[in-house]
């Protein structure tokens, strides 16, 4: 499927579906034993702002604990944010969640809103009535998201007896069949086989492109992030540690370009000016490169026989794990 | 991989606003939806609900032989004891019908389905109630009906229209306050979390305690169950007031009246709590 440009059909209204401003969130933590227990306030997130215009994919990555949860919960309304402001759609969302929640749809990859004893079809015909659906449009919204999802073959059976792929499908549906202008998902690939996360992916980007529909996720799958996502920002320790593009992202982290050098036979580790031999497995070396690769390359090449060379880009999972490992006062908010 | 999916392609009508959410009637609904899914499996249906019929059929048992050994307490014969036991009962299992399951919020907030249920257009109040909703809960109201109509039908009530008029509105305000008092004890889990077993002392040990006369327990009893946790609204004044007694502890005779009011008050301060317990909500860690 061709990468279309966002909700062409659909011009971007100035404004953003999701604005938010020096939102925060502490927790008050007890701990050691009763009556000699002592209190401290945790900063799960802090001072964070952002936009999401109508029609983005947005990707919204962190290590564990950094705040991901925290944030996804101050927007769907689920956290009364301690500080800062939320809108979504135009609402807020502590005070207006139910509204909200007619409005928007979201999908936790680690646990489902269907109901376990029912069969698919009778947990979606409850989603209908919970959202006010009128029927012709839920049949027909049933209908596409049937075919595009293939939930055909499982449409009658019970909840508890899908494989984890087939319940993701079916909590998409369930929360699509509203027809939101936001989807949130959090975590929607966790767990899921090659095939199932491309068929995800793949309707993803459809119902984006061509209905327009905003998609804000969470994931540590970074082949969501390369596939789906134009823009990403990373939380590290309650902070936004980056916002912008991937290609901006990639240039942003000093991951290094890794030059692999096969060498006509095995020799000593090669020393050349603006590289560093960081692995030799037989005739086969692996340089890190801080200069110019045009440069070592012809350094390289006078002064051994080299069979063949490969230049490697840092893949947008190193440059992540790298973003998390900086020090804090390194880290700072790089916005692209 | 093949794309059957580029055949297909979205509608592109344009976005309906959606209608403000109606939770009232997503009672029935989310209820009937979770009968059928206990439907599944009817034989643990039946038996749960002759079981539940069966542990309240005990308690009429106990109190049988209290009333065998002393034929009265604190002035009251068995067929008047019956009378409040069959109120207190009415009131408590149809609150805990509609309600008994709001108990297991601290379940639910632990495990994260209540996120679940937060991101859903419908009061999570409404959800929580409904959440494995099972009439095998009407297996308890069973015995506590047939006592109260067996009551009804042999003590010798003077039935003024009045008393035919109080009778039900009494009824729903003791189902009223005691459905407020299952709400309570739920918001309470927001704060703290294992807070189930002290709503139940409340809720179930409110029960047993209320299938008695009061009057048994002494005037402190009597006015904290009045005035603090106004379960004397369930059984002990609708029998007064039904029996045209005085007050053996000496509270005024108006209070008989006051049901519907405390009902009210009960709605009021249970709503407060709620939306304060949801505010407070701090989810789980994932």
């Amino acid at each position: 499927m061709p990468d279309l440009p966002a909700a062409a059909a659909h011009p971007a209204p100035a404004d953003p579906i999701v604005d938010v401003r020096g939102l925060g969130r502490s927790f008050t933590v007890s701990e050691g034993p009763f009556l000699r227990r002592t209190r401290r306030t945790v900063h799960a997130v802090a001072d964070v702002g952002f936009t999401v215009p109508r029609g983005a994919i947005v990707g919204y990555l962190g290590p564990n604990g950094a705040g991901k949860s925290t944030t996804m919960k101050m927007l769907t309304g689920i956290l009364s944010p301690s500080s800062g402001t939320v809108r979504v759609a135009g609402l807020e969302p502590a005070r207006q969640r139910t509204r909200l929640a007619a409005r928007i749809g979201v999908v936790f990859g680690q646990r489902t809103t269907l109901w376990w004893d029912l069969p698919l079809r009778d947990s979606l015909a409850l989603t209908r009535h919970l959202y006010h659906v009128p029927a012709t449009d839920h049949a027909r919204r049933l209908a596409e998201l049937t075919e595009l999802l293939e939930l055909g073959p499982f449409l009658r059976t019970p909840v508890r007896q899908l494989s984890l792929g087939q319940r993701m499908r079916g909590d998409l549906t369930a929360a699509l069949l509203h027809d939101p202008e936001l989807l949130v998902l959090d975590e929607p690939t966790i767990g899921l086989d090659v095939v199932s996360k491309s068929t995800i992916r793949e309707f993803l980007l459809k119902l984006n492109a061509e209905r327009g529909t905003t998609i804000l996720l969470t994931t540590h799958d970074l082949g969501d992030v390369e596939r789906l996502c134009r823009r990403v920002m990373v939380i590290d320790h309650g902070r936004l540690a980056f916002d912008g593009d991937i290609a901006a992202l990639r240039d942003s982290a000093p991951a290094p370009r890794t030059l692999v050098v096969d060498l006509a036979a095995p020799t000593a580790p090669i020393t050349v000016a603006g590289a560093r031999c960081v692995a030799v497995e037989g005739p086969r070396q692996w340089l890190e490169l801080d200069a110019n690769p045009a440069a070592v390359i012809a350094a390289v090449a006078a002064e051994h026989e080299v069979a063949d060379l490969t230049l490697r880009e840092p893949d947008i999972e190193e440059v992540v794990a790298d973003l998390y490992r900086r020090p804090a006062g390194e880290r700072g908010r790089i916005t692209a | 991989m093949a794309e059957p999916s580029t055949a297909r392609t979205l509608t592109t009508e344009p976005r309906r606003t959606p209608p403000a959410p109606r939770s009232v009637g997503a009672y029935p609904l989310l209820a009937w939806t979770w009968m059928r899914a206990m439907a599944q499996y009817p034989v643990s249906l039946l038996l749960l609900t002759f079981g539940q019929a069966a542990s309240t059929g005990l308690e009429l048992t106990a109190l049988f032989f209290v009333f065998g050994h002393a034929h009265q307490l604190a002035g009251f014969g068995i067929n008047e004891a019956l009378l409040i036991y069959g109120l207190a009962g009415v009131a408590f299992c149809l609150a805990d019908f509609f309600m008994g399951s709001v108990e297991r919020l601290g379940e639910h907030v632990r495990k994260g389905s209540f996120d679940t249920m937060l991101v859903r257009p419908v009061s999570p109040l409404v959800q929580l109630a409904t959440d494995e909703f099972s009439p095998r809960r009407l297996g308890k109201v069973v015995p506590a009906v047939a006592a109260l109509c067996y009551a009804l039908a042999v003590l010798d009530i003077d039935w003024t229209p009045a008393r035919i008029l109080m009778l039900p509105v009494l009824i729903v305000s003791s189902i009223v306050i005691c459905c407020c008092v299952w709400t309570l004890g739920a918001s309470i889990q927001f704060f703290i979390a294992d807070a189930r077993e002290v709503a139940n002392s409340v809720t179930y040990g409110g029960q047993a305690m209320t299938e008695y006369p009061l009057a048994i327990y002494g005037r402190s009893v009597v006015r904290t169950a009045t005035f603090v946790v106004p379960l004397a609204f369930a059984s002990w004044q609708p029998a007064l007031f039904l029996l045209d007694r005085p007050d053996p502890t000496g509270l005024p005779e108006w209070l008989r009246y006051a049901a519907p009011g405390v009902a009210l008050l009960m709605s009021l301060a249970a709503t407060l709590a709620w939306r304060t317990g949801l505010r407070h909500y701090r989810s789980t860690g994932s």
